[in-house]
């Protein structure tokens, strides 16, 4: 009898767990969005899609920036989350092709995405699928000290001749003109992508980072050398391959230094540190060559529902409501970002609505990033290229030279 | 079936209590140095599918500069590390004596090692930060121009030791002041007695005696430099341009992080680094070996 007893309330339980997972839906997410920032975007967004869909309970996992980069292929395979965040372009190629990531169209079909995010689309679609949905994108370009630039009667530079006088009387007043953090080598990167969109255009910088053109071609020594002519005229701060990108941000909040050539984020960061919005201001990295329609650089960041999910449907009911114009709205406010969705509205905010300006006059083109447009591998090389040269400027030939061994490796 | 254990019971009993290790060792340990052999003759991703490459790995790896560099490195660690051992030696005879409160003392002398790698890892890269670290007031103090260890090629790979040294010694110092526990006084009475003092006692008289504690010292200050993985990753994520990274670092970086997508050229740096430790174990053991036995 007692053993009855026991069986019976084994198959209660039993049952009872089965309708908890028939009726409640559980959601997993996982995001790197741990800055303060994200994080509070990120808790604004769940709570208004639980407020919405009061049968979905979220469980939200925080991961740290950098470790989330490797943890994101064990939990893919392994353990995998109903949602992850992720970026768009080549950045999420690995996952697509071993077939971690599930395509999303018909979330795009069936909620009009295809004209709302038609912005994004191209950078989402790999073999003609669709595989995540974008919810943010921010401008780069370069940020600076209004009131340092005032105090020494210095003009927004436009054009390379102008940048070059800003940083010699920049340097002149005893301030180093750009700051920069390359211990992690992707800032280096930023400064590579603006020198070459600039010098070659967007075409030939989307070619080079697809491998289609050598490392050692004429053009690449072209950018090289108009970064060589910075780097001997002491735009950038010394020993900045012992600094992150945060840990640069000082000299420029000291005073010590009076641009940086950044994403948006870095915004947020300064004005924590007690910069006013009269202090720092933002402009487009100048013009090399007028021949040259300027392009921009602008990443987007994604969501995705990787393979293995147990909760697609409720996953892709995220989706629809993370794609949704009000949600971007609204999130992107709390970010400092730009929302994809044609009919969000950008915050008012002074940057954002400078790189908004400046991007949707864009006419040369959108790149997402350099590891972002490169694959893994080349995009690693590269950026180790990038630090060594700033450094180590004699050194091009032989920088270059393992670089396009690099590349001769990378695209078969 | 029990006339059977009984009879064999004496042979039996060291199998049985060896098992559960041996099966640990067997499918942790010994496995996957094959499977990291195996998967060093392919190219993969780790996500999709192998592709055989037969040994185009390890050609590859033979004209790898970055390969050079890490191996540079390792070797440059595996000197430098040993000087925790004399360190450590020096620290415990230190130690080694009765005045009050000396039990904090050698506790707050081995405190180093009880905390993280990446703890110390921080530490240091605060000291040797160019533009606040203490490590620059020093050389401001003493009038040198302030420089940037950690971004600098040249010193980087010794900076890293130095902040290795620290937890290193601290372990050493332990494991000798344990063996000075053990040391015979009568011993050291009777070499007193033929006028045996300083140095030459030292030489002579206590440090035969701390010979399985060098012994133990050598070994896990030879692993701790040939895994030095995590100051590597805490100090410099193995830069600037690469310049700090060891092979173990090397194989992480190709493997597993953020860029790293390529198992079969991080498994391939691993065999080449499990060679390396394999023959310098194995000859130590046959050396061990062969003093055991008495020449």
């Amino acid at each position: 009898m007692l053993h009855n007893k026991k069986t019976l309330a084994a198959l209660l339980a039993a049952a009872s767990m089965m309708s908890a997972n028939a009726f409640s839906g559980e959601l997993v997410i996982n995001t790197d969005t741990s800055d303060p920032a994200p994080k509070a975007a990120f808790e604004a967004l769940i709570a208004g899609f639980e407020a919405e869909n009061p049968d979905v309970n979220v469980t939200w996992n925080l991961f740290d920036h950098e470790g989330y980069k490797t943890s994101i292929r064990n939990f893919l395979t392994a353990d995998a989350p109903d949602l992850a965040n992720w970026y768009a372009g080549n950045r999420m190629l690995p996952y697509v092709n071993a077939g971690l990531f599930e395509p999303v169209d018909d979330v795009w079909a069936a909620n009009g995405l295809n004209d709302s995010l038609s912005s994004a689309a191209a950078s989402m679609t790999i073999d003609g699928k669709k595989w995540g949905v974008p919810y943010t994108y921010y401008n780069w370009g370069v940020y600076y000290r209004q009131d340092i630039f005032e105090a020494n009667n210095i003009e927004v530079p436009t054009d390379w001749a102008g940048f070059m006088a800003a940083g010699e009387t920049l340097n002149a007043a005893g301030i180093t003109p750009i700051t920069i953090g390359t211990k992690y080598l992707w800032t280096a990167a930023g400064v590579f992508d603006y020198l070459n969109l600039r010098t070659n255009g967007y075409d030939f910088h989307m070619a080079l980072t697809k491998g289609d053109v050598s490392w050692t071609d004429d053009r690449v020594r072209a950018t090289m050398a108009n970064w060589k002519e910075l780097i001997d005229a002491d735009f950038f701060i010394e020993n900045h391959a012992a600094y992150s990108w945060q840990e640069a941000l000082a000299p420029m909040i000291q005073g010590k230094a009076a641009m940086y050539v950044m994403g948006n984020f870095a915004v947020a960061p300064l004005r924590d540190a007690g910069l006013t919005d009269d202090q720092l201001g933002f402009f487009q990295f100048p013009m090399i060559d007028a021949s040259i329609p300027m392009a921009e650089e602008a990443p987007t960041d994604t969501m995705h529902i990787p393979a293995n999910a147990k909760n697609k449907v409720d996953a892709k009911r995220f989706l629809a409501y993370l794609a949704r114009a009000d949600v971007q709205t609204e999130i992107n406010v709390t970010l400092g970002q730009l929302p994809i969705n044609s009919g969000s509205n950008v915050s008012d905010d002074k940057f954002l609505q400078a790189g908004y300006k400046m991007l949707s006059s864009t006419e040369g083109g959108i790149a997402q990033f350099f590891d972002r447009d490169a694959p893994a591998e080349m995009a690693s090389a590269g950026m180790e290229g990038f630090q060594e040269f700033m450094v180590k400027p004699e050194r091009l030939d032989t920088i270059l030279e393992r670089l396009e061994k690099t590349r001769k490796r990378v695209y078969k | 079936m029990r006339d059977y254990w009984r009879v064999n019971q004496q042979r039996l009993a060291p199998v049985l209590f060896l098992l559960p290790g041996l099966l640990m060792f067997v499918v942790y340990v010994v496995i996957p140095i094959f499977q990291s052999v195996d998967i060093s003759f392919y190219a993969w991703d780790g996500l999709g599918e192998k592709e055989y490459v037969g040994i185009a790995n390890y050609v590859e790896l033979m004209d790898d500069e970055a390969f050079y560099t890490s191996l540079k490195n390792n070797v440059i660690w595996l000197v430098l590390y040993m000087l925790a051992i004399p360190a450590g030696l020096f620290v415990a005879l230190f130690l080694n004596q009765n005045v009050r409160g000396i039990r904090i003392y050698k506790s707050l002398f081995f405190f180093p090692f009880v905390i993280s790698q990446v703890v110390v890892g921080l530490v240091f890269s605060w000291f040797y930060d160019p533009s606040y670290g203490l490590f620059n007031k020093l050389l401001e103090f003493f009038g040198a121009d302030p420089m940037a260890i950690l971004a600098d090629e040249d010193w980087v790979t010794y900076g890293i030791i130095i902040a290795g040294l620290w937890p290193q010694t601290a372990y050493c110092m332990i494991l000798y002041l344990t063996g000075l526990n053990a040391v015979d006084s009568e011993q050291i009475e009777a070499a007193r007695l033929d006028n045996a003092k300083g140095l030459k006692l030292l030489w002579y008289i206590i440090l035969p005696q701390l010979r399985p504690a060098t012994f133990i010292a050598l070994v896990v200050t030879i692993i701790g430099a040939l895994r030095s993985f995590d100051l590597v990753s805490i100090m410099t994520n193995g830069g600037p341009w690469g310049a700090s990274r060891v092979l173990a670092f090397y194989m992480y970086e190709q493997a597993f992080s953020e860029y790293g997508f390529r198992m079969g050229y991080g498994a391939a740096i691993a065999v080449v680094l499990f060679a390396i430790m394999m023959l310098y174990i194995a000859a130590f053991l046959y050396k061990m070996y062969r003093d055991e036995r008495g020449h």
